[in-house]
């Protein structure tokens, strides 16, 4: 410790250990935590399902439009890089939608403990993860019919 | 309502009660809060909560249509209660989604101007794409 104001930056971080903060905490040196790290998540998620609802839109015009055209759209779901946006927009979509959930609690005044927070961010992170994988496994299984 | 008559002046002998927080300056310029700056919030929960059974039923009947052709993906919606779950999921989302969209522009646009106008660029295309997207539900429920 060469500077003398280093001495005013020890804190107790947001789980009660004594460290050394940075002077001017930003993105670039602040230690990834769950909470502000699920936070950045609910809005990258969010960005990422509403450019995926252009996949939906198209769906719906194209099964308005006819055969044709909805043959188009299937073929295009059905290959590898339709698959991947299918596959991120269904993971983006619930992790916002458990994440909304986690929200709305708090907003209902639910949940505001660092406890509470941190289990909730880990519930959030799990149904994501399940919900994704459990609606793939349904899909692939009905797919072929 | 305590308000209007906390602004009277009191009457000769009462004691002066102040239950309004602001200047009558203030209150007679409209200067503050315009009532409705929680509107925005509002509307973001109540689409938020709107989505929650509508998305549910949303994955479910996707589940229950892959692998389906045009003719049978187009009686799934030509039935009533799907086409009017499907227009209330779209409207929800559409509406939702540009209300989180603006608030994030709001965060990262510092310059007036370009926030305005990207906010009407996502507004108008959240309209277009829902219009879109209402139409061809309407198309498959009514033609």
């Amino acid at each position: 410790m060469q500077d003398i104001r280093d001495a005013l930056l020890i804190a107790p971080n947001s789980e009660g250990t004594l460290v050394q903060r940075p002077l001017s905490p930003h993105l670039q040196v602040y230690a990834p935590q769950i909470t502000s790290v699920l936070s950045i998540m609910s809005r990258v998620t969010g960005i990422a399902t509403s450019i995926g609802t252009l996949v939906l839109v198209w769906w719906l015009a194209a099964a308005a439009s006819g055969p044709s055209a909805f043959a188009r759209v299937q073929g295009f779901l059905g290959s590898w890089i339709g698959l991947f946006v299918l596959f991120g927009w269904t993971a983006s979509l619930f992790y916002h939608f458990f994440g909304g959930l986690r929200h709305l609690a708090w907003d209902a005044g639910y949940g505001y403990s660092l406890e509470a927070t941190h289990r909730s961010g880990w519930a959030a992170i799990i149904a994501t993860v399940v919900a994704t994988i459990l609606v793939w496994v349904i899909g692939v299984a009905v797919w072929p019919r | 309502m305590s308000t209007s008559t906390s602004n009277r002046a009191p009457a000769a002998g009462a004691p002066a009660t102040i239950n309004v927080r602001r200047s009558q300056l203030g209150r007679v310029r409209g200067a503050g809060s315009a009532q409705s700056g929680v509107h925005h919030w509002y509307v973001e929960r109540a689409t938020a909560i709107a989505l929650v059974p509508l998305t549910i039923w949303f994955i479910i009947s996707i589940l229950r249509l892959v692998g389906s052709s045009q003719p049978a993906v187009a009686h799934w919606a030509g039935n009533p209660i799907n086409a009017a779950l499907l227009l209330a999921l779209v409207a929800m989302t559409f509406h939702h989604m540009q209300l989180g969209l603006q608030v994030v522009l709001e965060d990262y646009v510092p310059d007036r101007k370009r926030l305005m106008s990207y906010v009407l660029l996502i507004k108008g295309a959240a309209l277009l794409l829902g219009l879109i997207a209402a139409i061809s539900v309407l198309k498959l429920a009514l033609v």
